[in-house]
């Protein structure tokens, strides 16, 4: 699988390329600079990215604008977007268009080696990885939703689970149940907050991650 | 409906005229007290009387100072120095006061007071405005009613037609005279009543001093806070992780798996450690104001807010960095303050700007009552507005809904567009210049033929030198040109000037 990275902090650039390596990944750019990225995404067309959202020369969100231009170029180009702070805003400009393929990661996601992977996997293969920071405070935000107040706490987890881009085998897993409780509970969730179901993982994932959003 | 208006307008200016005159007459006898006043407390020894006559004057002095504002327009500060502080007692319970000590305040208090007023330099231009007003501003804004009242005194009683026939010009000229009256006596009391330069700038440093010490203070506090903040999270974390890698280091021979849990726990408390560093830097200057700017920050915040918020933005350019900082966090209390003890659940901010100021504005719709003296949040708020001569309206009435505008003046850092060049120039050829056709080629070629000495000297007089029908023409056009070369070049000084005193002060 053929990956660029982009982050300016030279230790850091040099501790994803061994592990991403280790993994069996291609990394085929790793860059330190906003231009350099846009340049190196639409030139080698990766299989997957992962940026860092502060790079230089502004030291802004310039890494975020970098990837989000070149997913304008090439629609559905997959980045995991990593960063000290997660902002909803950030998640809601980098799902808007709503074609899947995004990440968004706190930098220590990096820590769990294996798990981090996995997130990587899952962009790459067009699905989601929303950090669980981003979820909390999503649901926070729709404290006074309706609809969700009418979960169980149950489904309120496996939700948590699903809007981080977890597949029902993974979210059973987690949570020690078999995936066809899982399926049964989603089912049970699409059917509360009045979404259409789908069998699509991803599809099911942007469909949640936009009830959220659309407080 | 026009006709109506202006004699609506007539008669309230006349009356304003009228009044403006009984309240000078009424100063004058002010004036008078205080005149009998300085005389006994400086002849006579008598210096009781001294303060109750200035607190007189002043009272006089205010009340056309509240006059100007409400009738001519004119904004007129008071000009007076801060009053002193009342005296303290030593440790003795004696009060001193250069080298005599006495038993109670009061007399310490007096002398106080009495320095306070004869010192300060208002006092007297507020004396000389009450001796001078009804002979000048208020003369001027009563002239029309004045002149009618003895054109009626002197119809009624016979004595001549002088005044009569003057009375009724007045009134046929009031509509344009009167008002115009008022405003004079606006700009004469603005001249008098208005605090001296020197006055203005004592102020301005008290208030920068005293404003610059509460920033000093609140940043010493802030990064005390800060300090803690490191010393008792992170810094105490990551001790804990270099004790648990060691522990792990020592077991990994004789028990791996201990060692791996080891490993686990240093892990877990690094990425602890990792949240804590997160909040305190969200505390010191949250990330993605520094990346996107204020907008797109309160966007966020909304975002995280439990309330429905609104946000609108309409900026220009990005504010000067401290003072995004300070409207940010300013935002984020009220945001914090609507919700904790207003209970909203639903608000608008609005983000705009004025001339260079920076206008915030935020509503909600919770139960209202906030109050800036008992809340300390609302009071900091304040105090950062302050650091940059800021202000917060506050309006939350019980029972809401709460509305808070901050207003930061100067603070998009307009780059004033640098005075045309073409301006100077025209300036500068105006002054110079202008002289030439209104005199030599206008005025004195007038003079020469209305005095019939055109034939003789010609000289350098142009038109002297054209045919007899052009001549005239000529002249008109020339004085004509000189004036509006003196009007264009004297119109662009005053602007100018007005640009560079609205950069320079405040």
């Amino acid at each position: 699988m053929r990956v660029v990275i982009a982050e300016d902090l030279h230790l850091l650039r040099e501790g994803l390329v061994h592990l991403l390596g280790a993994y069996g990944f291609d990394v085929v750019a790793a860059v330190e600079s906003g231009p350099e990225l846009h340049a190196a995404l639409i030139r080698e067309r990766p299989d997957v990215a992962v940026v860092d959202v502060r790079l230089p020369p502004t030291f802004t969100d310039e890494g975020l604008q970098a990837a989000l231009a070149a997913r304008k170029q090439v629609p559905g180009l997959p980045v995991l977007v990593l960063s000290q702070h997660v902002e909803q805003l950030y998640a809601r400009e980098l799902l808007a268009d709503g074609s899947g393929g995004i990440g968004y990661l706190l930098k220590d996601r990096v820590f769990n080696g294996e798990q981090f992977v996995d997130a990587v996997r899952r962009v790459a293969a067009g699905g989601t990885a929303m950090d669980p920071e981003v979820i909390a405070k999503l649901l926070a935000g729709n404290a006074r939703n309706k609809p969700l107040s009418k979960l169980t706490p149950r489904e309120r987890e496996v939700l948590e689970l699903m809007a981080e881009g977890r597949s029902n085998a993974a979210i059973g897993q987690r949570l020690y149940l078999s995936e066809s409780a899982v399926g049964k509970h989603t089912a049970g969730i699409f059917a509360k907050l009045g979404l259409a179901p789908s069998d699509d993982d991803n599809r099911r994932v942007l469909a949640v991650l936009a009830f959220l959003n659309s407080r | 409906m026009a006709l109506n208006r202006i004699a609506g307008t007539t008669i309230a200016a006349l009356a304003k005229g009228a009044v403006l005159f009984g309240v000078a007459m009424l100063g004058q006898a002010v004036a008078i007290v205080m005149l009998a006043a300085i005389m006994l407390s400086f002849g006579l020894g008598m210096v009781f009387l001294f303060p109750s006559a200035v607190r007189l004057v002043r009272g006089m002095t205010g009340l056309n100072r509240r006059l100007a504002r409400e009738w001519s327009g004119v904004e007129i500060e008071a000009p007076y120095q801060p009053a002193p502080p009342p005296p303290v007692p030593y440790a003795d319970g004696w009060y001193r006061e250069g080298r005599n000590l006495y038993k109670t305040p009061r007399i310490p208090a007096f002398n106080r007071r009495f320095n306070w007023m004869l010192k300060d330099p208002a006092t007297w231009r507020d004396f000389a405005y009450l001796l001078a007003d009804p002979w000048s501003g208020a003369m001027a804004a009563a002239a029309p009613v004045l002149i009618v009242a003895l054109g009626v005194v002197q119809f009624a009683t016979g004595t001549g037609l002088l005044w009569p026939v003057l009375a009724l010009l007045a009134l046929a000229t009031a509509p344009w005279v009167a008002p115009w009256g008022v405003r004079i006596h606006g700009r004469f009391a603005h001249a008098l009543l208005t605090p001296t330069e020197k006055a203005r700038l004592t102020r301005r440093v008290d208030q920068l001093a005293r404003t610059r010490g509460e920033v000093v203070d609140s940043q010493a506090a802030e990064l005390r806070r800060i300090e803690r903040d490191l010393h008792d999270g992170a810094q105490a974390r990551l001790v804990a992780i270099g004790m648990t890698i060691g522990a792990a280091e020592q077991l990994v021979g004789s028990d791996p798996n201990a060692a791996k849990a080891l490993l686990a726990k240093a892990r877990e408390a690094s990425a602890t450690a990792l949240h804590e560093l997160r909040q305190v830097v969200r505390g010191i200057h949250p990330p993605v104001l520094a990346e996107r700017g204020l907008g797109d920050a309160v966007r966020a915040l909304a975002l995280d807010s439990p309330m429905r918020t609104h946000v609108t933005v309409d900026l220009p350019t990005r504010p000067q960095a401290p003072v995004e900082s300070a409207a940010y966090f300013a935002i984020s209390e009220l945001l914090t303050n609507a919700v904790r003890h207003g209970e909203a659940t639903e608000a608008w901010i609005d983000i705009s700007h004025r001339e260079g100021n920076l206008r915030v504005s935020v509503t909600d719709n919770g139960h209202g009552g906030a109050d800036p003296a008992r809340g300390t949040g609302l009071n900091g708020i304040e105090r950062r507005m302050a650091a940059f001569d800021g202000v917060l309206a506050l309006n939350s009435p019980a029972g809401g809904p709460t509305t808070a505008v901050l207003e930061l003046p100067r603070a998009l850092g307009t780059a004033r567009a640098p005075h045309p060049a073409w301006k100077s120039v025209t300036i500068a050829v105006g002054w110079t210049l202008a002289a030439v056709p209104t005199f030599p080629q206008g005025f004195v070629p007038m003079v020469i033929k209305l005095t019939g000495n055109g034939e003789t000297g010609k000289s350098w007089f142009l038109a002297l030198h054209l045919p007899e029908s052009f001549q005239w023409p000529v002249i008109a056009g020339m004085i004509a040109l000189g004036g509006a070369m003196y009007t264009a070049a004297a119109l662009l000084t005053a602007q100018a000037k007005r640009a560079e005193e609205g950069e320079g002060c405040g």
